[in-house]
């Protein structure tokens, strides 16, 4: 079994967003990063697929050096190896050619991801790459398990789920609950330092996309706020005052 | 040339989403000089077409093989992608779902188009393409040129507000051809609640979180939601400890809402729950705690205990 699992490096979730260079630019400055939550999961994931069926799991990441923190991490949580490709990722589709390239050299069984990154929330990667590979592309998955060269999966869809079989190799976009977020402990960091990580250049260059500037949402106005004693109150304003009733 | 619609049946009806999204791609249509195609797949009846039309689209695809009856995300791409190429349709606009979320995906990478997910304004098209969309899951909003022929527009639940009018649209069959690659992926079973309102559609949602103390007490957060006529959503501690189904929980991990209102039960208010119900045009909350941290991110807040307000709501509701 090879896997490969693509990880984004993302700010916190606990993040508070501020810009700067005149709003063209996040502010990183004490921007604690991480990976991805949905990534996460993914590479959870791959890791018991590892230890149940052997294996091997490669992360990769379309990113500059400021991302290899969030690597080793990956690499600590149980990755054997890894791959930047050395590149700003500016545009879903340069990143999906990015991914595409390299699991063209590899012949990957299957291709996890997050179901989106939580910064540019497209949700888009996993489908592109499934075109630009020709393969089937499935997300969000909930629950994954693989029999033989069958892919066993859940996906969910508004108001349920759906489950669904496939034939690897496969894209898939990952999402809670298909495993626990795993913690590294102290072997996984240890060895993390020594496993490869491979730096190599990016292929093409096609955007279709350029972010000009950002904004930040304005705040919203005081609470009002109703005493317990008078709770019909609030239904009587929802009605008259904010009209959404 | 025209804006195509991908618009999305659910259980024979064109969701309510998808008739904002004509409504929109009318509106972007106009800007640019082009007319209004809606696609619809899968067997839908003529009242259902005609709806389209009286929301903005002059023309409607319809592709009606039963093969396409369940939401294949893979064929929908297809052939949302020959209809585009047939009608000239160099902007594509879809409503976000589970279904199109994962279509415009594959469509983006058989058009190389360039797609915009969360779009929540018309977009500018004074010089080139640039549309406002929002991301850190409502933290900001990013400013986007859109720099390739194709455009997907993939937008957010109350980006804009439907008119509805008397105008009508001509109904097409199109028949696209279908390949057995799209449907590689066999669906085993499919459980979805049937008759309840869809939270991602709902205007309305009744949350609950932690506060609730267990899953047997529900009943008054769904006694108040059914008096609304709202979807109920709740925290991710909720889901995790399966008091409620995963489709349920909203924020950061899970589902991202942007309804009319938003009414929190119990809910701390993390900044991960926040961000996915921050779009929501009214926030209402409901903690027995003055310091929690959401009501700094409300609209109107009662400070009390959720098992006696609760049934107060409902019954001033039903009152009403
Ligand atoms: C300085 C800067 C400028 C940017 N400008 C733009 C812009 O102009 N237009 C724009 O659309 N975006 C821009 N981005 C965001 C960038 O495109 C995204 O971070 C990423 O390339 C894909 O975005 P997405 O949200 O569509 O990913 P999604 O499709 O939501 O991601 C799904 C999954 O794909 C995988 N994935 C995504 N990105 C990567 C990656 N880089 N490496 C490995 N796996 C990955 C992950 O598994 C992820 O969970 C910019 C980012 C930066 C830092
Ligand atoms: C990476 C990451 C992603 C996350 N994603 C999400 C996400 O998508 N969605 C999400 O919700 N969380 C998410 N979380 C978790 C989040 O940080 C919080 O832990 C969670 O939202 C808390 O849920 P809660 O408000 O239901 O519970 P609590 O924080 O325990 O809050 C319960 C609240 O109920 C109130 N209460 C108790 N009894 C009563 C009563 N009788 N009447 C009225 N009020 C009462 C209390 O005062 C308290 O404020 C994420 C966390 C991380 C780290």
């Amino acid at each position: 079994m090879k896997i490969l699992v693509c990880v984004t490096s993302v700010p916190d979730t606990i993040t508070k967003i501020t810009l700067t260079d005149n709003n063209t630019k996040l502010n990183k400055a004490g921007v604690q990063f991480i990976t991805g939550p949905y990534d996460d999961y993914a590479l959870s994931r791959a890791v018991e697929l590892k230890e149940q069926l052997g294996g091997t799991v490669t992360v990769l990441n379309v990113g500059e050096s400021d991302a290899d923190p969030v690597i080793r991490k990956c690499l600590a949580i149980g990755a054997d190896d890894a791959i930047r490709v050395n590149a700003e990722p500016t545009d879903a589709y340069f990143v999906a050619e990015q991914i595409a390239a390299i699991a063209k050299e590899n012949s990957y069984d299957l291709i996890l991801m997050g179901r989106e990154s939580i910064d540019y929330n497209g949700g888009q990667v996993h489908g592109i790459v499934g075109e630009m590979l020709g393969l089937p592309s499935i997300s969000p998955v909930m629950k994954l398990a693989v029999e033989g060269t069958t892919a066993k999966i859940t996906r969910e869809i508004e108001g349920g789920h759906e489950e669904l079989e496939a034939g690897l190799p496969l894209v898939l976009g990952c999402q809670e609950p298909i495993a626990e977020w795993k913690i590294p402990n102290m072997r996984g960091i240890m060895s993390a330092r020594t496993k490869p990580l491979k730096v190599v250049e990016a292929t093409g260059k096609d955007t279709l996309t350029h972010i000009t500037n950002y904004e930040l949402p304005p705040a919203r106005g005081a609470c009002k706020m109703i005493p317990a004693s008078e709770a019909e109150t609030l239904i009587k304003l929802l009605r008259t005052e904010a009209k959404v009733i | 040339m025209s804006v195509l619609i991908f618009a999305e049946l659910d259980e024979g009806a064109l969701k309510k989403s998808s008739l904002e999204a004509i409504y929109y791609g009318s509106k972007v249509a106009a800007l640019t000089g082009t007319s209004t195609t809606a696609i619809v797949l899968g067997e839908g009846n003529a009242d259902e077409l005609a709806k389209a039309g009286r929301f903005g689209a002059t023309k409607v695809l319809h592709a009606s093989d039963a093969q396409l009856n369940e939401g294949n995300a893979m064929a929908y791409a297809s052939v949302v992608a020959e209809a585009a190429n047939q009608e000239g349709a160099d902007v594509i606009v879809l409503a976000k779902s589970s279904l199109a979320d994962s279509m415009a995906a594959r469509l983006a990478g058989k058009l190389k188009a360039g797609l915009a997910a969360n779009v929540i304004e018309l977009p500018d098209v004074s010089s080139g393409f640039r549309v406002k969309r929002s991301i850190f899951t409502g933290k900001a909003f990013a400013f986007t040129e859109l720099t390739a022929e194709k455009k997907i527009l993939a937008i957010k639940k109350n980006t804009i507000t439907p008119e509805e009018t008397e105008a009508t649209a001509t109904v097409e069959a199109f028949k696209p051809a279908l390949n057995d690659t799209d449907f590689a992926v066999k669906v085993t079973n499919v459980e979805k609640a049937t008759g309840d309102i869809l939270l991602p559609e709902a205007d309305l949602v009744v949350s609950a979180g932690r506060g609730l103390k267990g899953p047997e007490n529900w009943g008054i957060v769904e006694d108040l939601a059914k008096a609304l006529h709202a979807a109920t959503a709740c925290s991710k501690p909720v889901s995790d400890l399966d008091w409620r189904p995963h489709h349920e929980h909203v924020g950061q991990t899970g589902i991202k809402i942007s309804p009319n209102l938003y009414i929190a039960c119990g809910i701390s208010g993390a900044i991960q729950h926040l961000a996915g119900v921050n779009s929501s045009k009214v926030i209402v909350v409901i903690n027995k705690d003055p310091e929690a941290p959401f009501f700094k991110s409300a609209d109107y807040g009662i400070v009390g205990d959720v098992f006696e307000v609760l049934p107060r709501l409902t019954k001033a509701v039903q009152e009403l």
